[in-house]
């Protein structure tokens, strides 16, 4: 019962890592490609550790598998975030198909700080705190 | 065939034609921030391959490797991304 699972656990596993190495090879644009890093690898690699833990069923190895695939789920995001804000400030242009940017001409470019509102016209608003 | 073959033969294979495409980008990307991705990717994938390699082996201790090869991947995407953005601002 459990080498069924363990079978399917590894076997999706690794076509989602496949899927992230594809994406990654193939996708025209560094966001894009963070994107499927973060998304695609995270469950492959979840479900690989998933099949490890199920092979062993010991309460040590689940502990540790435990450990492992929470401190992937909690990083990938952060450092996805923290890559592509960094691609974002160094100028590199988005897809060209891509459809809208929602950070254009909102941030100061020397102090990379963002702001809530750009024209003038609006200042009697009350101003969102800045980010 | 059981669960060793299936692991020897099927899943490590595709974890490698893998981490080779990932490695192809990584020789090629246009940018420093393509590498720094490609990098943290290649570790990732590293932490699976550990994965079943602890299982083929039947020693879970190979498991500790890959929580210390997790927090070196997000350590260095950190400190790429930090470095790669201050050196942007002083110009």
């Amino acid at each position: 019962m459990t080498d069924i699972l363990v079978y399917i656990t590894s076997g999706l596993g690794a076509l989602f890592v496949l899927l992230a190495a594809i994406g990654t090879l193939r996708m025209p644009d560094q966001y894009l490609r963070i994107s499927v890093n973060t998304k695609a690898a995270t469950l492959g690699v979840g479900l690989l550790l998933t099949a490890a833990a199920l092979f062993f069923l010991e309460m040590s190895v689940t502990t540790r598998v435990i450990a492992v695939i929470i401190f992937i789920l909690i990083t990938a995001p952060v450092g996805a975030h923290l890559i592509g804000r960094t691609s974002y400030f160094l100028g590199n242009k988005l897809w060209g198909k891509s459809v809208i940017d929602d950070l254009e001409d909102k941030y100061n470019k020397s102090t990379h700080e963002l702001k809530g509102h750009d024209n003038e016209d609006e200042k009697d608003e009350k101003p969102k705190p800045k980010a | 065939m059981n669960v060793h073959d299936f692991l020897y033969y099927i899943i490590l294979p595709i974890l490698s034609i893998s981490s080779l495409l990932v490695f192809v980008r990584f020789i090629k990307g246009p940018s420093i921030v393509d590498r720094v991705v490609a990098l943290d990717l290649l570790i990732t994938i590293s932490i699976g391959i550990i994965a079943i390699y602890s299982i083929l082996s039947d020693k879970p201790t190979f498991l500790d490797i890959s929580l210390v090869l997790a927090l070196i991947a997000f350590l260095g995407t950190v400190a790429f991304a930090y470095y790669l953005e201050k050196r942007n601002k002083n110009d």
